[in-house]
C-alpha cells in the first residue's frame, strides 16, 4: 500500500493489517511511555484545507508517538490565502521531501490528485463528500473489538448520506467487513442510485430494532435553507434516534461532532450502548496503524521493546 | 445558401488535386465506389474511373486504400476569441477543425464579453477572413451579454452576418425571454441553437446523477433538468412556428422529446457529442477533470444507446465536437473546482469510427452523413462529392493507428477527451471551400502515417 487514498481500494485483507496493527498500538498505549522511535527523522505533513479537530488532532498525535518530525499546515493564514494552487502548495511541501502528507481538502479527488504530484505517501483525511477512509477505519476497528468480527452484523447508517463522506467510507468497509448495510433518512438526503453500492436503503426508522449497530450521522444546520428538509424540528421528530428507539443491545455510533438534541437526544449519546467515546479513541491508533502501515509496514517489524529509543533503533544519519 | 456565404476563410489558392484511386463514400449524393477525384479550381469537376482522372497539372494524390469523404461540418465549437485567446483563437481553432477534416464550423458567442453587438461580429469576421484555414461562422447571443434579460439587436447581428444565435454554455431560464427571441426570429430569421438546463435542477451539480455520483459523493445534474427544458423550448417553438436546434442532447429522456416534438411538426434539429455517444459517466470513476468533466454530462449507458438509436433514425441529425479548449491549469485541480469541458476537432472522425464503426455499432456511411450534418440545421448547404459542388473532402486513412497527443495538438489546449488513447483512423488530407486546409506531414512527406 502507497497511499490511502479511498476505502473502495482496501481488500478486506489489508483492512484487517490495519486493524491488526492498530490492536498492537493499543498496548504501546497503555505504557507509561507511549512513544515509539518507528519514523524518526521522517516528516509528516498535514494539509488541511478543512476545519477539523479529532482528525487533525489524532493524526498530528499519532505522527508524534510515532517519533516523525511534524509539519501542520492549515489552509486559513497561509499562502492558501494568497491564491497559491494546491498543485503548487504540495509542491511546496514536498521540498522538505515528507514521507507522508496527510490531506484534508473541500472538493472530491483532491488527496488522489496530490498523490500524482508527490513522491510523499499521502493520506487521504477526508476528500468533499467522497470519502474519509482513516474514519471508516476506526470505526470498524471500535465494533471489531466490540463484536469481534462484523460477518452478518446489520448496521444502520442514519442521517444525511447525501453530504457526507463518513457515509460513503463506512458503507463500502462495513461490507467488505462482512456486514449488512441499511441506509436511512428522508428521501431528499438519500443519493439516488445508492442501493447499487450494494446497501438496502430505508426512509423511516420503523424497521431499525432489526439493526444490532445504529450509525448516526451529522445533521447540518444549513441543509434547511437548501430545502433538504422542512426543518430541524421535523427532522428530530421523524429521524432522531433517541432511547426509547434504542433497543438494550443495539450499539450506537456517530462519527462527531455531534449535534446534541437533532440527530441523537443527550440521552441515547451518554447512555452505556454508545460507542462514541470508544471511536475517540480509537481514532489515535488507528491512525498510527495507518503512518506506520504506509511508511514502515512492509520493511520492519512493530518495536518490542519499552518506550524511545528501545527496539530496532533507526541508524542516525541514514533514512528510515 | 453555400457554405461560404455567410462563413469566412483565409483566401488561398483554389485546389488542383487528383484523388488517385479513392474509395469515395458520399451516401446523401448516393456515390459508393472507387473513382479518381479531380478537383479542379476549387471545384469537384468529375469523379473519373480510376487511373482516368487526366492530370492537367494537377496534382497527384495516390489514394489507393483510402477514403474520400464529404468534409465534416461541425455546428458547435468555441473559439474562445475574444478574451480567451489563451485557450484557442480562430486560427488555431480553425487549424484543429482542418486536422479532424472539417470544411466548416460555428463558433459560440460565450466569448468575454459575448459576441452581442454587430461590431462584434465583424471584428471576429476579419479575424477569420485573415486566418481561418477552414470557413468559420459566428453566431451572436441571444440576449445581450447572455445575461438572460433583454434581446441582443438580432436583426443588425443577421445584417453583420451572425449565422444565428445562441446562449451556448448558458440557458435562457426566462420562458418569457425565450418566447420574445422566438417571436422576434419571424424579423431575422437564423436557427436559434439552445443549451438546455434547468440550473435550479443542475444546481451544483458536476457529473450526471446515478448511483456513480452516489459513490463518488458528487453532486449529480439530474437527466431531466435538460429534458425539461427541451419541452418547455419545444412547446414554445410550436406554439411561435419558430426554428431552434437543441445542442449536446445527453440524456435519454431529452431524445425522447425531440423525437415527440419532431413527430408533432415543430421545427427542431438536434446535435450529439462525440464524447456522449462514445462515454458513459463510469469514467468519471477516475476522478480525471481533463477528460471527462463537461456540461452536459457522460451519462449512463442507457442514454448513450438511445443517443445512438436516434443517430440511427435521424431524430439526432448531426454530430457536433462541442470544442471546448481549456488551459491546464483550469483542468489541474479537484474534478469539481475542474473547468467544464473537452477538446474534440481533431479526433471525432477518428475516435467514433474507433467506438461506434470498427465494433459495428453504426455504418460507416451512417457516421459520414452525420458528422456533415451540422450545415443544414443553420441553412447552408452540406458538404457533397457531387460533381459540380465546391471541393469540400476529407481524405481518410481507415487503417492508420494514431496515438492522441503524441505529436501535440493543432489546437492551443490539451484537454481531449481521447487524449494518451489510440485511434484507428486519420485524416490525412482536408479540402475545405476549394483550398487544401490540411496534410497529414507524415503523409505528404511519402511516409507511411
Amino acid at each position: 500500500m502507497k497511499h490511502l487514498l479511498a476505502i473502495e481500494q482496501l481488500s478486506r485483507e489489508e483492512i484487517e493489517a490495519i486493524l491488526d496493527r492498530a490492536e498492537s498500538f493499543a498496548e504501546v498505549g497503555r505504557r507509561d511511555i507511549k512513544k515509539v522511535p518507528t519514523l524518526r527523522g521522517r516528516t509528516v505533513v498535514t494539509l488541511f484545507y478543512e476545519s477539523s479537530t479529532r482528525t487533525s488532532s489524532s493524526f498530528e498525535l499519532a505522527a508524534k508517538r510515532l517519533s516523525a518530525d511534524l509539519v501542520s499546515v492549515k489552509a486559513a493564514g497561509s499562502s492558501v490565502d494568497k491564491g497559491e494552487s494546491l498543485k503548487d502548495t504540495v509542491a511546496t511541501l514536498s521540498a522538505y521531501d515528507p514521507a507522508a502528507i496527510v490531506i484534508r481538502h473541500p472538493y472530491a479527488g483532491a488527496a488522489q490528485m496530490v498523490a500524482g504530484w508527490t513522491t510523499a505517501a499521502v493520506v487521504n483525511a477526508g476528500d468533499g463528500k467522497h470519502e474519509h477512509p482513516s474514519q471508516a477505519l476506526l470505526d470498524v476497528y471500535t465494533l471489531r473489538r466490540r463484536l469481534g468480527k462484523l460477518d452478518g452484523v446489520r448496521i444502520w447508517i442514519v442521517g444525511d448520506v447525501l453530504h457526507s463522506r463518513v457515509a460513503r467510507s463506512n458503507l463500502i468497509a462495513f461490507q467488505r467487513m462482512g456486514a449488512e448495510v441499511t441506509v436511512c433518512g428522508p428521501p431528499t438526503l438519500i443519493p439516488r442510485g445508492i442501493e447499487e453500492l450494494g446497501c438496502e436503503v430505508s426512509h423511516s426508522l420503523e424497521r431499525l430494532g432489526e439493526a444490532e449497530v445504529v450509525y448516526a450521522l451529522r445533521m447540518q444546520q444549513e441543509r434547511m435553507s437548501e430545502s433538504f428538509v422542512p426543518s430541524l424540528r421535523e427532522y428530530a421528530a421523524t429521524f432522531q434516534i433517541d432511547t426509547r428507539k434504542l433497543n438494550p443491545r443495539q450499539l450506537l455510533m456517530h462519527p462527531g461532532p455531534v449535534n446534541r438534541g437533532v440527530e441523537l437526544s443527550g440521552e441515547a449519546i451518554d447512555s452505556p450502548q454508545s460507542l462514541i467515546a470508544e471511536q475517540v479513541a480509537a481514532g489515535l491508533v488507528v491512525r498510527m496503524a495507518i503512518l506506520y502501515e504506509l511508511l514502515a509496514g512492509a520493511e520492519r517489524p512493530l518495536p518490542t521493546g519499552e518506550g524511545e529509543g528501545a527496539g530496532r533503533p533507526t541508524p542516525i544519519g541514514q533514512p528510515a | 445558401m453555400s457554405l461560404t456565404d455567410n462563413l469566412d476563410v483565409r483566401p488561398g489558392e483554389d485546389a488542383n488535386l487528383i484523388l488517385r484511386r479513392a474509395t469515395v463514400l458520399d451516401p446523401v449524393a448516393g456515390i459508393d465506389g472507387v473513382h479518381d477525384v479531380v478537383v479542379r479550381d476549387g471545384e469537384i469537376a468529375e469523379l473519373a474511373a480510376p487511373g482516368e482522372g487526366g492530370a492537367d497539372g494537377a496534382e497527384i494524390v495516390e489514394a489507393e486504400g483510402l477514403h474520400a469523404f464529404p468534409a465534416f461540418f461541425d455546428p458547435h465549437v468555441h473559439l474562445r476569441t475574444p478574451g480567451h485567446e489563451h485557450k484557442e483563437d480562430v486560427e488555431t481553432g480553425s487549424r484543429a477543425a482542418a486536422a479532424g477534416g472539417y470544411c466548416g464550423i460555428i463558433a459560440m458567442a460565450n466569448t468575454e464579453p459575448p459576441v452581442s453587438t454587430a461590431a462584434d461580429v465583424t471584428a471576429l469576421r476579419e479575424q477569420a477572413r485573415a486566418g481561418a484555414s477552414v470557413p468559420v461562422g459566428f453566431l451572436a447571443t441571444v440576449t445581450r451579454g447572455m445575461r438572460g434579460e433583454d434581446l441582443t439587436e438580432m436583426v443588425e447581428l443577421r445584417e453583420a452576418g451572425a449565422l444565428g444565435f445562441s446562449d451556448d454554455g448558458l440557458p435562457i431560464v426566462s420562458a418569457r425571454v425565450m418566447r420574445r427571441a422566438l417571436q422576434y426570429q419571424r424579423l431575422c430569421g437564423g436557427t436559434i441553437a439552445l443549451h438546455e438546463e434547468d440550473p435550479e435542477l443542475s444546481g451544483a451539480g458536476v457529473m450526471h446523477e446515478g448511483p456513480v455520483s452516489a459513490g463518488l459523493g458528487l453532486a449529480g445534474v439530474p437527466s431531466v433538468s435538460e429534458s425539461t427544458m427541451i419541452a418547455r423550448d419545444a412547446a414554445l417553438a410550436a406554439y411561435e412556428q419558430a426554428r431552434i436546434h437543441v445542442q449536446h442532447l445527453s440524456a435519454a429522456e431529452s431524445v425522447e422529446v425531440v423525437r415527440a416534438a419532431k413527430a408533432a411538426g415543430v421545427k427542431i434539429s438536434a446535435e450529439a457529442s462525440p464524447h456522449h455517444l462514445c462515454l458513459t459517466d463510469e469514467e468519471v470513476r477516475s476522478l480525471d477533470p481533463h477528460r471527462f468533466k463537461m456540461n452536459p454530462p457522460l451519462r449512463r449507458e442507457s442514454d448513450r444507446q438511445a443517443l445512438i438509436e436516434a443517430l440511427r433514425d435521424g431524430t439526432i441529425e448531426c454530430i457536433a465536437t462541442d470544442h471546448a479548449p481549456h488551459q491546464t491549469e483550469e483542468k489541474d485541480v479537484p474534478f469539481e473546482q475542474a473547468a467544464m469541458g473537452v477538446t474534440g476537432l481533431e479526433t471525432a472522425f477518428a475516435a467514433l469510427h474507433t467506438k461506434l464503426v470498427m465494433p459495428g455499432t453504426i455504418e460507416l456511411p451512417l457516421l459520414v452523413e452525420r458528422l456533415a450534418g451540422g450545415a443544414a440545421p443553420f441553412g447552408l448547404e452540406r458538404p457533397s462529392l457531387a460533381p459540380g459542388s465546391e471541393a469540400n473532402v476529407a481524405l481518410c486513412d481507415l487503417g492508420a493507428e494514431w496515438t492522441v497527443g503524441e505529436d501535440g495538438y493543432e489546437s492551443r489546449s490539451r484537454n481531449s477527451w481521447c487524449a494518451g488513447e489510440t485511434l484507428t483512423g486519420r485524416v490525412l488530407v482536408t479540402v475545405a471551400a476549394g483550398q487544401v486546409a490540411f496534410r497529414l506531414r507524415s503523409f505528404s512527406l511519402g511516409v507511411a502515417p
